[in-house]
């Protein structure tokens, strides 16, 4: 870790491409000189493994993206929130390794014309994979900007034709004790349910989510299928999910559950409304030193301003 | 115990209680303190506060059910370093998080409770590490001294309050810290209680 005095240079300075590169030169010199050995075989164990578990995408750019550099493939794939396999961050890149992700199914029921069962094979199919670069605001605090591979989920949704009684949609994530060790403990209410409503599964930005860096989503980022929703918080982007229901109730969520004071539906990044236990008016983005103000929905305001036009987000947050 | 053996206990009890430290500092210079590296030091000199704090009040237990004295030869150094990791926690607090924004602390520490709590455990600790020499306890009287030294208890209380408030959902480590705690203060109320039973001649600790 470079710990930099605290500067008037910009934090986009700090993190600079080019700072990461040198970190990246400094670590192999230290390899060849054996100085670090546990080091080493961390660093090149690590690319090793997922080169052989995931396979490339084809994709095409898209105007969605953001510019900004993207945190390293290392930390997106060593830093997880994924409470299934362990609520240490760093246990669900170990634990997820023989996750199986073949064969996976996606049931999609509820108010909809047809009633089907996907392959994620097929689903993948269903439209052009695309480079979506998104900021990723987690509640905690800590924010990264991730290169997703997906297509809105209003591709899957206009095929599905949900009929007039589907004004939310729910998702579910995988239940399975066996794969999931944390799912034996009863720290949430298992299986992980989100929701969203009908507008807002149906806005461009939100990703039916397969990659990432153009290969397919590594087990510990949610595989083999999950959802993007880039300007709420993270844990509204649920995980490995078996399950889609349009209904005509707000779904029950699975951190509202656990804390409905801390965590509401909508769980919308907001800078103005506090976590009762900490501010949200700055974050960490990953790899920088200088914490940054987080963003109304998380600088993609623009975008999704509109869908809560007349709604308190004090009182929804 | 012989003073030679003391000596060799101290050196391996200092190395340690330095090692968390030194730990950090080599995965800081080799780029191991994982993603959120700033995160991780707060967390794990915050851990090791609590973890020393609690050996500390572990000693005089140990000893009384032991009868092994010489543990209380060590409690001044433990409960230093527990103060020493406290201080760092704090500062990583108030430099990686709030960038010594003056009034930024002032409205966190009045804001949030587990600050508060945090914030108090650690200016409880300060009147203790202030007055661990010898020369102080002969300022202040054996008696005046062990009843401020006392302050340890609402600071390790407040220290596990702080843990448990700002823990997002996973209580296990909390509660661990907490059931540990009620374990060495229990013992304390119910060695005094039993004390008090029993004829007043044994309130006179016979080993001091």
């Amino acid at each position: 870790m470079l710990i930099k005095k605290p500067s008037d240079i910009p934090s986009s300075e700090i993190t600079s491409k080019s700072v990461y590169m040198d970190r990246r030169k400094f670590m192999s010199g230290a390899t060849v000189f054996g100085a670090a050995l546990a080091t080493a075989g961390f660093e090149m164990g690590k690319p090793f493994q997922v080169a052989s578990a995931n396979s490339k995408l084809t994709t095409t750019k898209s105007p969605l993206s953001t510019s900004e550099t993207p945190t390293p493939f290392k930390d997106i794939t060593n830093y997880n929130n994924f409470y299934e396999f362990s609520t240490d961050k760093y246990g669900p890149a170990e634990l997820s390794r023989k996750f199986r992700t073949s064969p996976w199914t996606v049931k999609v029921g509820g108010a909809v014309k047809e009633k089907k069962t996907y392959d994620v094979d097929s689903l993948m199919k269903l439209a052009m994979l695309e480079d979506r670069i998104y900021r990723h605001r987690c509640v905690e605090g800590w924010s990264m900007v991730i290169p997703w591979v997906g297509y809105s989920l209003s591709n899957l949704i206009n095929q599905l034709q949900p009929t007039s009684k589907a004004k939310y949609v729910m998702f579910t994530t995988l239940m399975d004790l066996g794969q999931f060790p944390g799912q034996r403990a009863g720290v949430l209410d298992w299986p992980y349910t989100e929701g969203l409503r009908m507008d807002e599964a149906m806005h461009p930005l939100t990703l039916l989510t397969f990659g990432l860096y153009g290969e397919t989503l590594p087990n510990q980022d949610g595989a083999p299928v999950r959802i993007v929703v880039p300007w709420k918080y993270g844990f509204k982007s649920i995980k490995s999910i078996v399950k889609i229901d349009f209904v005509d109730y707000e779904p029950p969520t699975a951190w509202n559950k656990a804390a409905p004071n801390e965590y509401g539906f909508y769980s919308n990044v907001n800078p103005n409304v506090d976590h009762p236990r900490w501010s949200q008016a700055t974050e960490r983005r990953i790899g920088e030193f200088r914490k940054r103000p987080t963003l109304m929905f998380n600088g993609y305001g623009d975008q999704v301003a509109s869908l809560y036009n007349g709604m308190d987000l004090k009182k929804h947050y | 115990m012989p003073r030679r053996s003391i000596v060799v206990l101290k050196v391996i009890v200092w190395g340690l209680c330095v090692s968390p430290v030194s730990l950090l500092a080599w995965k800081a210079t080799h780029d191991e303190l994982g993603a959120n590296p700033l995160s991780e030091v707060t967390l794990s000199t915050g851990h090791w506060t609590l973890y020393l704090l609690l050996t500390t009040l572990a000693i005089s237990p140990l000893r009384k059910i032991s009868g092994i004295n010489w543990l209380i030869r060590f409690r001044r150094l433990i409960g230093l370093f527990a103060f020493f990791y406290g201080c760092l926690h704090l500062m990583t607090y108030l430099w990686f998080d709030k960038f010594f924004d003056g009034h930024e602390i002032v409205k966190d520490i009045y804001k949030r409770p587990f600050i508060t709590a945090g914030m108090t455990a650690w200016t409880l600790m300060l009147p203790l590490a202030l007055t661990s020499t010898v020369a102080s306890i002969r300022l202040l009287g054996g008696k005046r001294w062990q009843i401020l030294h006392r302050l340890i208890y609402a600071s390790a209380i407040a220290g596990c309050v702080h843990f448990w408030w700002l823990v997002k959902r996973d209580l296990t480590r909390p509660e661990i810290m907490a059931a540990i705690l009620t374990i060495l203060l229990g013992f304390r109320v119910l060695d005094r209680f039993l004390a008090n039973r029993t004829v007043q001649p044994a309130t006179v600790s016979p080993e001091r």
